[in-house]
């Protein structure tokens, strides 16, 4: 076991773990921060997907001791009143089927648009079908990333 | 009556008591002839009650519904109190959805599957509402003395239009729930309908949006144990000796423990424990067979030539109308086995006290898991509570309860509260699968290339009855035999979403297209005229709406118009089944060189939508389900053992392989059938027959992407 010390959505936290720990079970079972979600375990449905330095990663796959001081949002401090554009956009255009996998398509959508703010259809292709929904809401998931890329500017 | 038990009748008495002075409607969702009652503390306390629903009106003017089903992403959690505030004519925004999670003593048909939710209570949610809103009035009524006939309602008011006067539902909830419910209420012409219909956006968005704990693996509680459980890694061995020295010694594991042939690490987080589970030490025995995919291939065709057939349905004379066929057409389809792979596996938490046991997790039948869970513990079911959780899909995988039951022996044993989880290789290789089916189909025409005979033979595994005998085309051909041949497998099989038909549906439409083309005929003009028979001149029993199915037939050529497009290959389908009726049409275009599906269209009568949006889903991600297992979808054994572990092996359908799903729902006023299921069915054969005209190559296997056919494809 070993401390790590950790910046969450701008809060210090502290983990008494092993080194090889995923970060997703650190977030989920030691912090108690369970909007990130298990999908797979293995970097292949993306429900597990944080940001590190606001780029979009697979935390069950990324051991806390390579975290760093790197700094980790995870779905409950994209924004502070969940009212981030792609959050809001999920919203409106009602993507969620049974939800599990919204957290990851959230947060890689957002990092998609923070690298680009203007995709093109391809691009959201591209970057979302690196995400499983096994409802298939995948028609609403494309649609809900242009309506927040209509939003930001 | 029913008498509830304690724990469920403090919970009710909370809620009464939060609804403090305002009116406490309790119905009974499951029960025909039980009556909407007003409840108060007293009643509840007397414990003489029969209801298992409820809907409150507090002097907030803040209107609570409960929904009782478990949601798992079909909507009903937002469609039910949807109706009950129709017949309120409650203001939407008004209204706050609770999930009724606190009982199963009471909640008779508190399941999810079979498409059932809607249908089963859409009459008692209606009557519900109706009855709130006649109480209401009758208050105003008695307040300003004016006839009640003289009152309306609107958006959560009740007004005398002559005088003027309005009021809110809250400042009309206290001396409403004075007064005693009605026998009878009238209920709304559907045409008036004015939140039924539209589209209603998921109650819980915002909280899925930002990530608030509401899955059964967010659960958590203080003292909770992990617990990770090893199981036969075949299907046909059995336990034989455990040497856990090595992963009692791990850090942070608080117990091995041994219950029938699982062996369960209990320890302090998930990670540790799944570590601990890998440094087991297991040997095995054989058991059973242990069979591959190889020896089903095999076993399939030995039971199709001299399997000992169970006769499903019989019409005519079968023999004779081949005898005298001008043409015989024969085709053999088949399927593999089938994880669902909700994407939130299995999990569920248990704590199992000397006086009680309370049970908390995503579960699609509370009742069969508490009275499994009563057998285990020797604890008496009223003693059992289950709080059900949101669930991250189930695709029929959570109406069985061996994780339930797996959850309460672990915490018996280890006497601590524990969740049992599993990983995704557990649910993968962890069984009951949707059974892999083989179908051989016989089409007899005559000369004028009239369907005469018709045989279907189903082998399935661990199947039970594989066909469904009453479905169409059943009733429009003279001479019919539709008969049935199981294989006892240990690999392990259950409901998965739309049981039997979601193959079947794509073998039967697939073969019918190619009866079609041996006959001649345009695939649906041939569709039209078998129902056309069925509607004139039945064969024995039509178990169908024939002219509801005619209706999407109509419609789904229309809406893609049908033949008529140019440099577009189009495949149709259509099937009834749980108890909704689908038509697709799939569309092909050539791609440099490659048949690519580009469109569905679907017409659908489900009866009335209830919520737009949600159902628009139901159907698009019917048919994504449909169309990914279809191409996709294998899952392969080797000596009992899945070949397939994880996402890596098992391949599902992303964004960059859909095609678009354009919906359009028949408008027929007719009570909800409901949606989970129905879209999946079709999906199959509309592509597979798009696929025959881009390519005039049948697919008649699935997966498709393992056709030859396919290769070079996807
Ligand atoms: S859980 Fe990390 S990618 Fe699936
Ligand atoms: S909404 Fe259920 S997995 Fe995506």
């Amino acid at each position: 076991m070993a401390l790590f010390k950790l910046l969450i959505n701008n809060r210090a936290y502290d983990a008494d773990v092993e080194r090889d720990t995923p970060l997703l079970w650190v977030l989920r079972d030691n912090l108690g921060l369970v909007g990130t979600k298990y999908g797979c375990g293995i970097a292949q449905c993306g429900a597990c997907t944080v940001h590190l330095d606001g780029k979009a990663v697979r935390s069950c796959v990324l051991p806390v001791s390579a975290v760093g001081k790197a700094k980790v949002t995870t779905i409950e401090g994209l924004s502070e009143k969940g009212d981030h554009p792609v959050q809001q956009a999920w919203d409106e255009v009602d993507v969620a089927q049974c939800g599990y996998c919204q957290a990851g398509q959230i947060m890689t959508a957002a990092a998609l648009l923070k690298e680009k703010p203007k995709p093109t259809e391809e691009e959201i292709v591209s970057t979302m079908s690196g995400n499983i929904c096994r409802c298939g809401t995948y028609h609403r998931i494309r649609e809900a990333v242009k309506v927040a890329a209509s939003k930001t500017n | 009556m029913q008498t509830l038990e304690q724990t469920s009748r403090r919970n009710f008495m909370k809620i009464a008591a939060a609804a403090s002075g305002g009116l406490f409607l309790g119905f009974n969702w499951t029960n025909s002839t039980a009556l909407p009652v007003v409840v108060d503390a007293k009643s509840i306390a007397a414990g003489n009650i029969n209801f298992n629903s409820y809907l409150s009106i507090g002097t907030d003017n803040i209107i609570t519904i409960v929904s009782p089903n478990p949601e798992i992403g079909q909507g009903i959690k937002t469609a039910f109190p949807m109706v009950v505030a129709e017949e309120l004519d409650a203001d939407w925004k008004q209204v706050k959805t609770v999930q009724g999670n606190l009982d199963t003593g009471i909640f008779e048909r508190q399941v999810t599957g079979g498409s059932g939710a809607v249908p089963h209570s859409w009459e008692r949610l209606r009557k519900a509402g109706a009855t709130a809103r006649h109480l209401l009035v009758e208050a105003a009524a008695a307040k300003w003395n004016v006839p009640a006939a003289e009152l309306t309602t609107e958006n959560g008011e009740v007004l005398h239009k002559t005088s003027g006067k309005s009021a809110t539902y809250g400042e009309l909830a206290e001396a409403a729930s004075k007064l005693t419910a009605p026998t009878e209420v009238k209920l709304k012409n559907e045409k008036d309908f004015k939140l039924i219909g539209q589209s209603v956006r998921n109650v819980d968005n915002h909280n899925i949006a930002t990530g608030k704990p509401l899955f059964g693996l967010d659960f958590y509680k203080e003292g909770m144990l992990f617990a990770l459980i090893q199981r036969p890694k075949a299907f046909g061995l059995k336990l034989k000796s455990v040497d856990s020295a090595a992963a009692k010694a791990m850090p942070g594991i608080v117990d091995v423990v041994t219950f029938e042939n699982s062996v369960a690490v209990v320890g302090k987080s998930t990670w540790q424990v799944k570590k601990a589970k890998d440094a087991l030490k297991i040997e095995y025995e054989k058991a059973a067979e242990l069979e591959s995919t190889a020896d089903h291939n095999r076993i399939f065709s030995q039971l199709m030539d001299n399997g000992e057939a169970t006769v499903r349905r019989k019409d005519g004379d079968v023999e004779a109308a081949f005898k005298s066929a001008a043409k015989v057409i024969k085709a053999e389809y088949q399927c593999p086995f089938l994880p669902h792979s909700p994407l939130e596996p299995m999990n569920f938490f248990a704590h199992v006290r000397e006086d009680g046991v309370e049970l908390v997790g995503p579960t699609q039948t509370p009742e069969r898991a508490r009275t499994e869970v009563a057998k285990i513990t020797g604890i008496a079911p009223e003693k059992i509570t289950v709080e059900i959780t949101r669930q991250g899909g189930g695709f029929g995988r959570r109406l069985s309860a061996d994780f339930v039951i797996e959850a309460a022996h672990v915490s018996k044993l280890v006497k601590a509260p524990v969740k049992v989880v599993w990983t995704r290789e557990d649910d993968m290789t962890g069984g009951t699968y949707r059974p892999a089916v083989r179908y051989r189909f016989e089409a007899a025409l005559d000369k004028s290339g009239t369907l005469i005979g018709y045989k279907l033979r189903g082998v399935g595994m661990n199947s039970g009855n594989s066909t469904r005998e009453d479905n169409f085309p059943s009733g429009s051909v003279d001479n019919l035999l539709i008969d049935s041949v199981e294989h006892k497998s240990p690999i392990t099989t259950g409901p998965w979403r739309a049981p039997i038909t979601n193959f079947l549906a794509y073998a039967e439409q697939s073969f019918l297209d190619e009866v079609a083309e041996a006959a001649g005929k345009d695939p649906v003009a041939f569709r039209l005229e078998l129902l056309e028979k069925a509607k004139k001149s039945p064969v024995n029993a039509v178990k169908y709406d024939v002219d509801r199915m005619i209706a999407v037939v109509k419609m789904a050529a229309e809406k893609s118009n049908w033949g008529k497009k140019k440099g577009v290959y189009q495949g149709f389908s259509v099937y009834f089944s749980h108890r909704s009726y689908v038509a697709q049409v799939g569309e092909i275009v050539m791609q440099k060189g490659k048949p690519v599906l580009k469109n569905v269209i679907a017409a659908v009568d489900c009866g009335i939508v209830i919520n737009q949006s949600g159902s628009l889903q139901q159907v698009r991600g019917g048919v994504v389900d449909g169309l990914g297992h279809a191409m996709y979808g294998n899952m392969t054994f080797k000596d009992g053992a899945p070949d397939q572990t994880n996402f890596n092996g098992f391949r599902l359908i992303r964004m960059n392989e859909i095609p678009e799903v354009d919906v359009h729902f028949v408008n027929n006023g007719i009570s909800p059938t409901g949606l989970g299921e129905p879209a999946l069915p079709p999906a199959g054969a509309a592509m597979a027959n798009a696929f025959y005209k881009a390519t005039k190559q049948r697919l008649r296997n699935q997966p498709f992407v393992n056709e030859e056919a396919f290769k070079g494809i996807s």
